[in-house]
């Protein structure tokens, strides 16, 4: 079973609903005890940075405990922010600093949220993307971004590249939000569900 | 490279999906749940449904026209018509929406607008705007009309706008009433106005014709995304071949998608 986690961030049912039409059982959660039994992980939401404090304690320690035991972990918009130290948005919290860095809000140059269809520039070697056409128009819609990193494998430029996707191990986490990219965030979707 | 936004609108009333000039005189155009699909297919980049009745005995009608069109629907969702509080929006997301539209009562409670952002976040809230050309004195501006553009609001459009964004909107969706229907071309002119005033998205509506219209809005209206309804409920212009006019004429789509 795949646990999506439920706090309070946005439009979950989207995610469940791309996993149902995918063929894979999942359920919105926010029970410690039910992500402790999941065969994989999903953090989703949008919004602001502040929602992740409700991950905090309880969640933030069965999440931790799943990521030593291998088990994969998707985050997904917001969620993967959350993988990051901390973000500019909310920069009294901290993230789960898996990835190293902090978000950033995009520079003046451009329109921000970033709200649309963008190009996924394949940076390396993923499980994640195997299979998704160079270039593939993937939808975004945020106002801060993640550097890029060492396990960026997905980059996207607006006002400068930055993380589109990132991978390390068991570790995905993914700027755009894939249950709503069309046939190509069902690809990754799948992918994930197959690993 | 970002690119721009064609956006496929079901405007739904009981149920059914329908198609009025200049925003009335009625047509049954089909099924939402059966066009949505079939735009999302065709390639339309999102899709807007809008309860242009928004009566309250149609509340539970429109609730299970946006399950029903979210289920199988794989690109952003926005829902608009008679959101009038938190409650009535989160009702909508909690159907499956992505984004929901506003338009009356955050004309009436701007503050609306930040109370669904705070709790949503700003990219999940459009601001839609009804504007209408008005003649005076010293020339032209944009009125804004509320109630499905039944009443004047005195408001200016490209005031409003750029006061909905400090509210917290993420996009502004702005329909021309004078082009709505009308299939002879966006109002460029009114959409360029409100893009130089708002630093978030801005949706044109109202006036999709033809594919020229829509190089027109992006190009010299410098819209980030164009809506359309019943140029691709009709079939008049396949969003498919819309998109690969609009790619051979510079303008960046998603496409093949």
């Amino acid at each position: 079973m795949i646990a999506i986690v439920d706090y309070q961030a946005g439009n979950l049912a989207s995610v469940k609903k791309a996993f149902d039409h995918l063929g894979y059982e999942s359920a919105i959660t926010a029970d410690p005890d039910d992500i402790a039994r999941a065969g994989k992980i999903v953090l989703p939401g949008v919004g602001n940075f502040e929602a992740t404090a409700a991950l905090t304690g309880a969640v933030q320690e069965v999440v931790v405990k799943a990521i030593d035991r291998q088990i994969p972990l998707l985050g997904i918009c917001l969620g993967m922010q959350w993988m990051f130290e901390s973000s500019q948005e909310a920069p009294q919290l901290r993230g789960l600093g898996l990835f190293a860095g902090a978000c950033e809000k995009f520079p003046a140059t451009v329109k921000s949220p970033h709200v649309g269809w963008n190009q996924l520039q394949v940076a390396g070697t993923s499980r994640l993307l195997r299979g998704l056409p160079e270039n593939s128009f993937v939808y975004f819609t945020h106002s801060y971004r993640a550097p890029l990193v060492e396990a960026t494998v997905g980059r996207c430029e607006y006002g400068g590249a930055f993380s589109a996707v990132v991978e390390r191990g068991e570790l995905f986490g993914v700027q755009f939000h894939p249950e709503k990219s069309g046939t190509a965030g069902l690809h990754l979707l799948r992918n994930f569900c197959e690993l | 490279m970002l690119t721009k936004r064609i956006i496929a609108c079901l405007d739904v009333d009981a149920g059914r999906v329908v198609k009025g000039v200049q925003f009335s005189d009625l047509r049954d155009a089909g099924d939402p749940a059966e066009l949505a699909l079939a735009h999302g297919r065709a390639g339309a980049d999102e899709l807007v449904l809008l309860d242009i009745s928004a009566t309250y005995e149609h509340r539970s009608t429109l609730l299970d026209v946006v399950r029903r069109t979210a289920r199988q629907l794989f690109i952003p969702f926005t829902v608009g018509g008679g959101i009038r509080s938190l409650d009535d929006a989160a009702a909508v997301f909690d159907a499956g929406a992505d984004k929901v539209a506003v338009n009356s009562a955050a004309l009436a409670d701007p503050a609306l607008i930040g109370r669904i952002a705070h709790r949503y976040g700003a990219q999940a809230v459009i601001v839609a705007i009804d504007a209408l050309r008005v003649r005076n004195g010293n020339g032209l501006h944009f009125g804004v009309k509320a109630t499905g553009g039944r009443h004047s609001t005195g408001r200016d459009a490209v005031e409003w706008a750029s006061e909905a964004e400090r509210c917290g909107a993420g996009e502004i969706l702005l329909t021309s009433i004078d082009r709505d229907g009308m299939r002879d071309g966006f109002d460029c002119e009114l959409t360029r106005a409100v893009v130089s005033a708002v630093h978030i998205p801005v949706i044109a509506s109202g006036g999709a014709g033809a594919a020229k219209h829509f190089v027109d809005v992006f190009c010299n209206g410098r819209a980030d995304a164009a809506l359309a309804a019943s140029i691709f409920h009709l079939g008049i212009t396949p969003i498919g071949d819309l998109k690969q006019e609009l790619q051979a004429a510079g303008v960046p789509m998603r496409w093949p998608c």
